[in-house]
């Protein structure tokens, strides 16, 4: 800090300093208080009086002095011509630049200019600095939100009798529609006066269905036609199949023949991929898959038969609740049964044993859902009983992957189209499960109480991001699920790859084992029998030891005997002492026998031998 | 891709921009704008860069923009100015 300026005054010019010091208290002036002037006033009793318990404040107005702003605008207009230079005179501008282009300065500094500005041009050229650098790193958005998913939007079905929303279908291009059909499944309990009536509603207007589909009997399903987003197709409650064109109206455009149609509800139709975009199947519960042409319902294309003795009997076909078709598959087609089992079949087959391929079966109660995952048509899930289950093709013994078992029933479920790890389920209590095996095996990654009567269906939509589920009342109910649910996380496709693959490999070794300790338990009877086998001639041979033994002896002993016979014949002296004759008799023998050796040596000497020598 | 004006500063007490466009490859109204408005904030800048620095001197100026890039070299009598559009 610098010093500026000093002042300077002296302390005595200031004045006498001041001190002060303390006093006692004075009582100036006493005023005693006056009687007499009470009695000019009146009292008054009660007052009112208005209190206020608030903050006192005052209002004060001040005015600021005048500020004059004026708005100006600048004209650019050239300028700064030498006065002998008229700006509006082309000739003398012309002239006058010219002159200045003459100059040396001008020349100099323009050259001087020019290379710096040509090193920046160039500099601009070499490198463009409007470059995108970090274009493909936004998409690392590490999604810690916890999966959620909201209700958009209600629609209830407008009639009085409430009947259940047994499938939802969405409009093809867009979104923006939402058919749903109604029908009551319960055998014969249908309540009087229920409509058969079906809808089609908007999403922007929950309080009135857009157009209002009038069948003969009540839809149980309901499909948009891929292809033409005007028509539609629905499965009756009757067995009929019936198309409608929401051009021409709400009545039915085509419907099949009662005689030819299926004799139970129509529990699954689908549209097919063809040229004419108008072929489509079905499938019932009577046991029969038809496959029909829009143009002509009067008689489907085709029947199959469910019989999987692949007998084409009738009697014996599985009733068929659920529809499969892949369109990149679409000679294969696959239907789940009422009985449990998941039947895979070939479009293409010629003979009706050709046609059903092979059957897959786990679940206990009728399938009410099935479809091929989306990014890996080979695995497909089923829904049925109280638990979902994932298959592959290749395992046909038992499910790769399957949930647990739950506590109420299962009645619907779809994979997501966005994410091949995903899928949803709906259950008989009103609860919506959102499965996510990436991220959790043993629990739904989300479990959303949507209502509480049951859910009969659910349908996602293309883009993986709202889901419509029907319900008892008739009341469809469209979510929107989060973010972190319908877009493809990093490496799931891989993931969820990885994972099929090491299922269907623990199946398939599971399945090997089973078939090894099968043949070892056959194995193990057939070797009972090779022993008994081997006891049989064990037993020979001791018989034929035996009898060998036994000739044997009958041999040696004949032998003796006639021996003795001999020794008798031949003993000259017939008084020998008693003792002694036995002595002798033995010696007698002996001696005998070795003069009968001797004697006999001649003739059979060989043959004596050996007895003798085999004599004990 | 470029377009070039280039200037003579006439100091003028007047009224009006103090700059001639001596040679130019835009329309006239459009040059005048330029020469005008950037004429004055080379000044500005001039002094600004002199005003921490007096030993500093403003050599160049660049205003880059979404469209183009602009490219003032000033010097003791002229301007030369250059506008560039970016090459994608």
């Amino acid at each position: 800090m610098e010093i500026v300026y000093v002042y300077v005054k002296k302390r005595s010019e200031f004045g006498k300093q001041c001190n002060f010091s303390d006093r006692q208290a004075e009582l100036n002036i006493d005023i005693p208080p006056n009687p007499e002037l009470a009695e000019q006033f009146v009292e008054r009793n009660p007052v009112d009086t208005g209190i206020q318990c608030s903050t006192s404040m005052s209002e004060h107005e001040a005015n600021t002095e005048r500020f004059e702003m004026e708005t100006r605008g600048v004209n650019h207009i050239e300028g700064g011509w030498p006065k002998d230079v008229n700006p509006l005179e082309l000739e003398q501008t012309i002239r006058f630049r010219k002159k200045v282009e003459k100059d040396e300065n001008y020349i100099n500094a323009i050259m001087q200019l020019g290379s710096i500005m040509e090193h920046c041009i160039k500099q601009n050229n070499a490198i463009d600095i409007y470059q995108e650098y970090f274009d493909d790193e936004d998409a690392v958005e590490v999604t810690d939100e916890a999966p959620s998913a909201k209700t958009i939007n209600v629609f209830r079905d407008p009639q009085e009798i409430k009947r259940p929303a047994t499938h939802v279908s969405w409009h093809p291009d867009g979104n923006r529609k939402l058919a749903v059909a109604y029908s009551c499944l319960n055998f014969q309990r249908a309540p009087e006066g229920m409509s058969s009536e079906s809808y089609i509603w908007d999403l922007e207007n929950p309080n009135r269905p857009e157009i209002t589909l009038k069948p003969s009997s009540p839809l149980v399903t309901l499909e948009y036609n891929p292809k033409d987003s005007h028509v539609l197709l629905a499965g009756c409650y009757n067995g009929q199949i019936a198309c409608w064109d929401t051009r021409k109206g709400s009545l039915v455009a085509e419907l099949s023949t009662i005689e030819f149609s299926h004799r139970d509800p129509v529990y699954g139709t689908i549209w097919l991929q063809s040229k004419t975009g108008t072929e489509c199947f079905s499938a019932s519960t009577d046991g029969q898959v038809m496959w029909w042409d829009i143009r002509k319902l009067s008689e489907p294309t085709e029947v199959v038969v469910m019989d999987i003795t692949k007998k084409e009997q009738l009697e014996h076909a599985l009733g068929a609740i659920s529809l499969e078709f892949e369109s990149t598959l679409p000679t294969k087609f696959m239907v789940g049964t009422e009985q449990g089992i998941v039947i895979s079949c070939n479009r293409k087959g010629k003979t009706p044993a050709e046609k059903i391929v092979c059957t897959f079966s786990g679940h206990h109660g009728p399938i009410y859902a099935l479809q091929r995952n989306p990014f890996y048509p080979k695995n497909f899930l089923t829904v049925g009983d109280w638990t979902a289950r994932i298959w592959s093709e290749d395992s046909r013994e038992s499910s790769i992957m399957w949930t647990k078992y739950h506590m109420a029933y299962l009645t619907d479920g779809a994979w997501s189209p966005v994410r091949p790890a995903v899928f949803f389920t709906t259950k008989m209590d009103g609860t919506l499960d959102i499965w996510d095996f990436v991220f959790k095996q043993c629990d739904p990654a989300l479990s959303l109480k949507v209502c509480d009567e049951a859910l009969f269906c659910l349908r996602v939509q293309d883009n993986g991001c709202f889901i419509a589920c029907g319900s008892q009342l008739g009341t469809t109910t469209l979510l929107e699920v989060s973010n972190g649910l319908c877009t493809l996380q990093r490496n799931e496709k891989n993931t969820a790859s990885a994972i099929f693959e090491r299922e269907t490999r623990r199946e398939k070794i599971l399945e090997a084992r089973h078939r090894e300790m099968r043949l070892k338990e056959k194995g193990k009877a057939e070797g009972r029998d090779d022993e008994l086998r081997d006891e049989l001639p064990v037993l020979n041979l001791e018989e034929l030891v035996t009898k060998a033994e036994e000739e044997f002896f009958d041999i040696i002993f004949t032998e003796l005997k006639r021996k003795e016979v001999e020794a008798m014949k031949k003993k000259p002296k017939p008084l020998k002492q008693p003792s002694q004759e036995t002595d002798e008799e033995v010696e007698g023998e002996e001696e005998a026998e070795e003069e009968r050796g001797d004697g006999e040596g001649e003739e059979g000497g060989g043959e004596e031998s050996p007895a003798l020598g085999g004599q004990p | 891709m470029s377009n070039l004006i280039t200037l003579k500063p006439r100091i003028s007490a007047n009224q009006g921009i103090p700059s001639i466009p001596i040679r130019t490859t835009l329309d006239n109204s459009t040059t005048v704008q330029y020469a005008g408005l950037l004429h004055q904030l080379t000044v500005k800048a001039k002094s600004t860069v002199r005003d921490i620095d007096p030993q500093n001197d403003l050599t160049f100026l660049r205003i880059r923009s979404k469209k183009h890039e602009i490219m003032v070299a000033p010097d003791k009598e002229y301007l030369l100015i250059v506008i560039q559009n970016p090459c994608e």
